[in-house]
């Protein structure tokens, strides 16, 4: 018998973006939290399935494109934001959005996430940040704290974290925001303007890890988290940045910094005009392989 | 007709304008329809340094820069130092008096053309661009070549750059240095001769058109030497093809985002050379787990780590072999001259297209920065596209969409995203037929074998395809020269000489590397003489590649691993060694130091 892609007649669901395999992290890991938010999120933006690619690094996290059925990619480990753009640029009418962890995008990936936002490239990135490297069954990210013990920093951590909410402003990230994965209504709404921004968008998630991270619990976020002031000004990147160092008994949360004045890079290319690459008629015409031959001459 | 065969060199220092002068030589003769080849042997300096740049003319199609310098061009005190012993007796050498501040050059069976640029040009302007032009005009009169032609190009390069004025100046030395040689020197005996006019171009521009006309939507690069030439091409006619062109921040993003864009339905390409090829490495493995067609040139360098940046090697064929962990299907290609870098970019995409994999282009420095003439009907703008089993809209299917069915080609059909009703993922862990992971939770040895043979089953599809290497030559010859890649040219006039010379020789020259046909290549081998494999690497990297697969155990080797290419006689003298028998390694030794 043969079967088709049932039209979506109504508005999508977030029913209609459950895959048909069961997510595989411990129980209220953090990341399930995300996962709602996505599939609320890709309801409330009212494209098909089809029209999205997510795409993902390597980390517990990364698993993610494998619970959505939207089209998908899980890449190699750090190469998630390389991969999505290479897809953006072939076809920017597909909705692309990233998911990893923070080892994979600020560690291994760190190159990428730094000139992916320089380019502005139009990507909903979606850090889920536990501060650990899970998959590896718990050693220290770029992420972990000062001081906090791991398998690979038992007598503590040494290093200074980095803050990827003031080097995304810095770096050219026009759409910058935090969220809580225990804050599913918010994290939501953070996930659907990032998805309605045109250019590039970075949310940092705290997504606590139940197994190895014993000090970034969810009771240490809900004690810490506030929501950034509604007097707060997105479009202020000094106002931005000085809400972005804020670390301690309060951690701000909510959308920084968001520049809606800059071209996105597929907004930049003069060749995508005709539409997306993917769809051009290949090769050359013979008037112009003899333009090329003539100046060869 | 007389076939016409003659190499001028210009020897100088970088900053003197010597790129442009192997494009401006090559232009000149193209127009006169005879056929070149360049070689420029250069260093990593931007000042300073000494570049020596070799061109090969013949009225037949050439693809090597050949034995003898009939005329060199010193364009500097020091070039003349250096090159006067590189001329051939009965050769002549050009060169610009007023830097001679000692004795004249001594050789006596040579012509010497000394001139003074400051009289010729009047005394008034010394820019160095124009003592080039100027040492054009001399060299142009003693081959008998067209003054108009050298005005032509002086026009086409000036005028709409720099304006009359300097056109003017320019034209002024080319007819001075012509009219002084016409008087002062005496004229080869051999000259030129005048044939339909050819194109010219660069063996990176050429891969990058074939590129273009194989129908490459997405190319992105990081600047490496000596294969940057390819990024050049492809940004410059980016707006005109229609094509999406990115530098990019490294080359792990390079082959990441052509993955991107390949899988987004672009065909997608890049090219690098050994040291961006190893940061490639584990994405050419990923590209081959999620199925994804994807083309990367490699232009080799001599290696290892940062090695010889300008200088040409063979050494990174067991790099390719290897790169990337675990066993995949894949095609490995050295193209063996410069159009034929043209003709393989639309045949190697339309095999990774069917067949769903990594496809690598081993060229090297030699192939790709040189010149070469070309005919201007005889490219195929409009190759064969066919872009295998591609699912781009609704379809009639039973049951859901399998991304990785099991087939008995092992080739799945492939959906692009943005189609209907045919998601799914692709995963550089591996997977079932649908596309679910069986490597975390759910590790299925069964499931694992299944999807593991299916993959590998490509690879019988793919072996069928590629033409076995054929054998130039008598069949019944005393000894069989086996080459690779860029030195098919090389090998084929070494092959010649030698027979000329009463050692009958014969040549099986190697373009599609892997995968292998063992039993095709295996009766083509039986037909070999004494059998010599040359290539351009230390350990005999293609000789040992050559036994593992078919058990072919070569005679003799003659191999070079000094940074230069070899000319034809390097061949003749080490076929000539091994054959006394006391060795079966023969190294030439590089004549011409730059």
């Amino acid at each position: 018998m043969a079967t088709k892609e049932r039209p979506i007649q109504v508005a999508p669901t977030a029913k209609d973006f459950r895959g048909k395999v069961a997510p595989d992290w411990c129980p209220s890991c953090g990341h399930s939290g995300i996962l709602t938010a996505f599939r609320n999120a890709f309801a409330k933006q009212g494209r098909g399935r089809h029209e999205y690619l997510t795409v993902s690094g390597i980390g517990c996290s990364s698993n993610l494109p494998g619970y959505v059925p939207t089209y998908g990619m899980h890449t190699l480990h750090g190469r998630a934001l390389a991969v999505a753009t290479g897809a953006k640029l072939a076809n920017h009418e597909m909705s692309v959005v990233v998911t990893g962890g923070d080892g994979d995008g600020y560690g291994i990936g760190g190159n990428h996430f730094i000139h992916t936002m320089r380019k502005n490239v139009d990507l909903l990135y979606v850090v889920m940040n536990n501060q650990i490297y899970g998959l590896t069954i718990g050693q220290a990210s770029p992420t972990s704290l000062l001081g906090m013990a791991t398998k690979s920093t038992p007598f503590g951590n040494v290093e200074t974290p980095l803050n990827p909410i003031a080097m995304a402003i810095v770096a050219g990230a026009t759409f910058v925001a935090r969220g809580f994965s225990a804050e599913m209504k918010e994290l939501t709404e953070l996930m659907y303007q990032g998805m309605q921004h045109k250019g590039f968008a970075l949310i940092d998630v705290f997504s606590p890890c139940v197994t190895f991270n014993k000090d970034n619990t969810y009771d240490y976020f809900k004690e810490r988290v506030r929501f950034l002031d509604e007097d707060h000004d997105t479009s202020n990147k000094a106002a931005a940045l000085e809400q972005a160092v804020k670390w301690g008994d309060e951690i701000p949360i909510g959308l920084f910094y968001q520049d809606t004045s800059r071209p996105s890079l597929d907004e930049s290319e003069p060749v995508l005009e005709h539409g997306p690459m993917a769809h051009q008629p290949l090769g050359v015409t013979p008037e112009q392989g003899a333009a090329i031959i003539q100046r060869m001459m | 007709m007389a076939k016409y065969d003659f190499v001028i060199a210009v020897g100088g220092a970088p900053g003197q304008g010597i790129d442009t002068v192997g494009k401006s030589m090559s232009q000149i003769c193209a127009r006169h329809g005879l056929h070149v080849f360049t070689y420029s042997a250069y260093q990593s300096l931007i000042r300073g340094g000494h570049t020596f740049l070799t061109v090969r003319i013949s009225s037949e199609p050439v693809a090597n820069h050949g034995d003898e310098i009939d005329l060199i061009i010193a364009l500097d005190a020091n070039s003349l130092e250096k090159h006067l012993e590189n001329v051939r007796p009965g050769g002549a050498i050009i060169y610009n008096s007023d830097d001679i501040k000692k004795e004249k050059p001594e050789r006596d069976d040579i012509q010497l053309c000394p001139i003074s640029y400051k009289e010729l040009s009047g005394g008034t302007d010394r820019k160095k661009m124009m003592l080039n032009i100027c040492t054009f005009g001399v060299a142009l009169n003693m081959v008998g070549g067209d003054l108009s032609v050298l005005e032509d190009i002086i026009t086409l390069t000036f005028l709409k750059r720099k304006g009359q004025a300097i056109t003017d100046a320019n034209l002024a030395v080319a007819r001075a240095g012509y009219n002084y040689a016409s008087e002062n020197f005496t004229p080869f005996e051999s000259q030129f001769v005048k044939q339909e006019p050819l194109a010219f171009v660069e063996g990176n521009a050429a891969m990058a058109m074939g590129g273009a006309a194989a129908g490459v939507k997405f190319y992105c690069a990081y600047p490496m030497s000596p294969s940057t030439g390819v990024l050049h091409w492809m940004a410059q006619n980016a707006r005109d093809l229609n094509i999406m062109v990115r530098q990019c921040e490294d080359e792990i993003s390079v082959v990441n985002m052509v993955i991107g864009a390949a899988h987004a339905g672009c065909r997608a390409m890049c090219a690098t050379s050994g040291g961006g090829f190893a940061l490639m490495s584990e994405a050419i493995g990923s590209a081959a787990m999620m199925e994804i067609p994807i083309v990367v040139i490699n232009v080799q360098r001599g290696g290892p780590s940062t090695g010889l940046p300008t200088k040409t090697e063979q050494g990174d064929l067991w790099q390719l072999l290897g790169a990337s962990q675990g066993d995949f299907p894949k095609i490995i290609v050295a193209p063996i001259n410069i159009m034929d870098g043209f003709d393989t970019i639309p045949e190697l995409f339309n095999l990774v297209d069917k067949f769903q994999c990594p496809g690598m282009v081993l060229s090297d420095l030699t192939l790709s920065m040189g010149f070469t003439t070309f005919a201007p009907d005889s490219i195929n703008w409009q190759p064969e596209i066919d872009r295998g089993e591609l699912i781009t809209g609704l379809r009639e299917m039973d049951g859901e969409y399998l991304r990785y069915e099991i087939t008995d080609s092992g080739i799945s059909p492939r959906a692009i995203p943005g189609t209907p009703g045919h998601m799914h993922v692709v995963a550089t862990d591996d997977h079932d037929e649908d596309g679910s992971l069986i490597s975390d939770e759910y590790t299925n040895p069964h499931k694992r074998r299944d999807i593991m043979e299916k993959r590998q089953r490509k690879m019988d599809g793919i072996v069928e395809l590629l033409p076995p290497p054929t054998l130039e030559g008598p069949e019944d010859a005393e000894v069989t020269l086996i080459g690779w890649g860029s030195t098919h040219s090389v090998i084929s006039e070494a092959t010649q000489k030698l027979t000329e010379d009463g050692i009958t020789t014969n040549h099986i020259h190697f373009k599609w590397l892997y995968p292998m046909d063992e039993d095709a290549i295996n009766e083509v081998l039986a037909k070999s003489g004494h059998a010599v494999v040359v290539e351009c690497n230390y350990t005999g990297q293609f000789a040992r590649f050559l036994r593992g697969e078919t058990g072919f155990k070569a005679d003799g080797h003659i191999r070079k691993y000094d940074g230069e290419p070899f000319m034809p006689h390097h061949i003749v003298d080490g076929v000539r060694e091994l054959l006394i028998g006391k060795t079966d390694l023969y190294v030439p030794y590089q004549e011409i130091v730059v």
